[in-house]
């Protein structure tokens, strides 16, 4: 409690001097939209795993059936879960990376609650089956208007606050941010173009068809995954990690190599989606290309991270903070070995279509998105509370339940996905099929069940993270009349 | 150039990272609107009957892309599971496009045909009572609600601005229709006589297997069952199928 005071004490002045409201704001929402969006997760993955008792549960109410329930579990923990921490965690490490207050606090209120309504909004149109079909860019036509008008907002109050910086450099995590919000405004606008069918209906149809809308698509959907999930995050990481390790960034040269060549990559690698179908070879062949180039600025900034971390070694038995954040580069490394490798056309034909893909983009999600999350939450809300946190144990448990979750849900998808792949192509001695489709579902089962339990392990260490910063925050509250007084 | 000037310069980094980020989607994108080889030359493919676009909006609202691809890859074992690999042609009218990216249920590209209405309309509405191992959700709203069609000249007209061969009048593009497709087709793609035409498709197809109701299952059955079959492969030689992929 002492500590908590000298804190309050010595950082009164940094309180008055930044918008911290705002962020306090997305960091307590980042955890609400957590459970919610990982609770749905874990709901669809009971459906699939028990579908006759899940449906019996629900009543097979077209509301909750697993296609409509899908969108509402992924825009739920990449926009409001993952949004609303990329927007806590930019506006925090903006300000005092640039020791400028944010630009614009009334803009930066607009962006809080247009993202809200945003969400909000996109779930209740998906419920109600208003949909654009594309992966991870279902919102109708409205709602992608009201998306533009928060994004525009938003990159308003980043490069307003980076203009008024103090410091002649603009440090390198804001470099990230600042290509993820460009990257995101260009891809929402090209894969978004519809003609609604009227101006008081929902529905739109895409202007594209068939061959190019695909391709669109996911050239879209590629980079939501390289820079909403990924350059943003990798910008998280070059403040929080540092800042948790006590130590700088390990190469500064390493850092300029790998951003350029990162974002220049990426944007090539979406047709690796489309290998195989009707998209021309040509397309297909520069996509994988592009995918296995990609591997080098990736490592980059995994080895960055870790390095960072070297020499903060003897941390990893202590704080709870590094662990997650080793973890989390562990798994980046990981999951950007899996996808170029994924990308190559002879193994793509075995694992597209499967359990694989989703394997993989969990091993990314939970373990790198939401690991250097979870991290970064633990360093930031005492901090923006004037606090210590609430319980260091409690984020170990935490910790270990998240490791025991990913890993759990990506053996599962592992196993199932190759056993997909192979019982799909199998033939017997004659040249015949040696299995039906349906044999394939039924062998799935027992993997559907694993991913559920690891899922549900993860969702509790996020309900625990919730519960520790709420207390961390009733003590910040409590300890505050008291430090008035004196 | 240092790279301490674009670190200083928040505008020259902006520019910088929009010009980097352009390039691989201009690439990749753009050529496949003007090169001519993109799409194959199949003059069989037309666009949904109102009926069979009513049921493609039915499909793309219950999102069944989350479990179902429509799109057979060019190996052996696609080929025989589901048939002819998919050309781009088949999907030219497809807006938005229904590739899917997961087969958590089989490919549907090629399903139109391959069973009865009555095996659809019960299997949608409770899949494990025709196959046991599926794990699909039960759709039985589907029988129960009304197909709207109050919007459907402003959703066939929206088509035809994407570029849609609908026609409003009775000119060059309604002859050109008759010309490719037939007088029965062209007049079924004359948006005047759309509301007309979806009625009689309904009744004629009797989809959902109650003749005075039209159902979004009606729609959705109409829409599935023509799902891979505009195109007669029997007209190809293997020779031209494989030059159009590229092999």
């Amino acid at each position: 409690m002492a500590q908590a005071q000298a804190a309050t004490a010595g950082q009164t002045g940094i309180h008055e001097e930044y918008n911290y409201h705002v962020i306090r704001q997305f960091s307590v929402m980042t955890l609400v939209w957590g459970i919610v969006g990982m609770f749905m997760g874990v709901f669809i993955a009971l459906e699939l795993a028990y579908p006759e008792l899940m449906y019996a549960l629900t009543g097979s109410s077209e509301y909750l059936n697993f296609s409509r329930l899908r969108p509402v579990h992924t825009s739920g923990v990449i926009f409001a879960f993952g949004g609303s921490a990329l927007f806590a965690t930019s506006y925090y490490v903006v300000q005092r990376t640039c020791q400028a207050r944010l630009f614009s606090d009334g803009l930066a209120t607009f962006t809080f609650w247009g993202w809200q309504a945003i969400i909000v909004l996109a779930v209740i149109s998906y419920l109600l089956g208003y949909t654009q079909s594309r992966e991870y860019a279902e919102m109708p036509w409205p709602v992608d208007i009201l998306i533009a008008l928060v994004w525009v907002a938003y990159l308003v109050v980043f490069l307003g606050t980076i203009m008024k910086r103090k410091q002649p450099h603009i440090y390198v995590a804001n470099w990230f941010y600042l290509s993820f919000i460009l990257a995101t405004a260009l891809l929402h606008i090209f894969n978004n173009l519809q003609v609604p069918i009227a101006w008081n209906s929902m529905w739109s149809y895409s202007v594209f068809s068939g061959v190019q809308d695909a391709m669109t698509q996911w050239w879209y959907g590629h980079n939501a995954v390289g820079f909403y999930l990924t350059a943003a995050f990798l910008g998280m990481m070059y403040y929080f990690v540092p800042k948790q390790a006590g130590r700088p960034v390990y190469s500064y040269r390493l850092s300029i190599i790998h951003f350029w060549a990162l974002i220049f990559l990426y944007m090539w690698a979406g047709p690796h989606h489309l290998h195989w179908t009707s998209l021309p070879d040509w397309v297909s062949t520069l996509g994988a290309t592009f995918s296995i180039m990609l591997l080098m600025p990736s490592w980059g900034g995994m080895i960055n991270g870790i390095m960072t971390l070297s020499g903060a070694w003897e941390k990893l038995r202590t704080d709870p903070l590094i662990k997650f954040m080793v973890v989390a580069l562990s798994f980046y490394g990981m999951s950007t070995f899996e996808g170029p490798m994924m990308a190559l056309q002879n193994v793509n034909a075995l694992s597209h279509y499967t359990d694989w893909t989703v394997g993989h983009v969990h091993s990314g999600a939970l373990g790198w998105v939401g690991m250097i999350t979870f991290g970064s939450l633990y360093h930031m809300v005492p901090r923006l509370w004037n606090t210590e946190l609430y319980s260091n144990r409690m984020a170990n448990v935490h910790f270990w339940l998240a490791t025991l979750g990913v890993l759990f849900y990506i053996v599962a998808m592992w196993i199932s996905g190759i056993l997909q792949g192979l019982m799909w192509r199998a033939f017997d001695e004659y040249g015949n099929l040696v299995y039906t489709f349906a044999e394939s579902v039924e062998a799935m089962h027992p993997f559907y069940a694993m991913r559920a339990f690891g899922g549900i392990l993860y969702l509790a260490g996020m309900i625990l993270l919730t519960y520790n910063c709420y207390k961390t925050i009733a003590q910040a509250k409590a300890a505050q009349p008291a430090a008035a007084r004196a | 150039m240092r790279h301490e000037n674009v670190e200083k310069n928040i505008g020259l980094m902006t520019v910088l990272v929009m010009i980097v980020i352009s390039i691989g989607g201009l690439v990749e994108i753009v050529p496949l609107f003007y090169i001519d080889d993109t799409l194959e030359k199949v003059k069989s493919v037309r666009p949904f009957t109102p009926l069979e676009q009513r049921g493609r909006d039915i499909y793309v609202k219950e999102a069944c892309y989350t479990c179902h691809s429509q799109q057979v890859r060019p190996f052996r074992d696609e080929q025989i599971r589901y048939g002819h690999y998919s050309l781009a042609a088949e999907s030219k009218y497809s807006h938005p496009f229904q590739w899917g990216s997961k087969r958590t249920g089989p490919d549907l590209a090629r399903l139109g045909g391959k069973y009865s209405n009555a095996w659809h309309v019960q299997h949608l509405i409770a899949p494990r009572s025709v196959v046991p191992e599926s794990v699909m959700p039960n759709y039985p709203h589907l029988m129960e609600t009304k197909l709207e069609t109050s919007q459907l000249e402003d959703r066939l007209r929206t088509l035809k601005t994407v570029g849609v061969p609908y026609t409003v009048e009775k000119g060059e593009q309604y002859q050109q229709n008759v010309e490719q497709w037939g007088k029965d087709v062209a007049e079924q793609l004359h948006i005047p006589n759309a509301q007309e035409a979806l009625r009689a498709e309904a009744e004629a197809g009797n989809y959902d297997g109650e003749p005075n109701k039209l159902t979004e299952m009606d729609a959705l059955v109409a829409y599935l069952q023509v799902l891979g079959t505009m195109v007669d492969f029997s007209e190809y030689s293997e020779p031209e199928q494989g030059r159009a992929r590229g092999f």
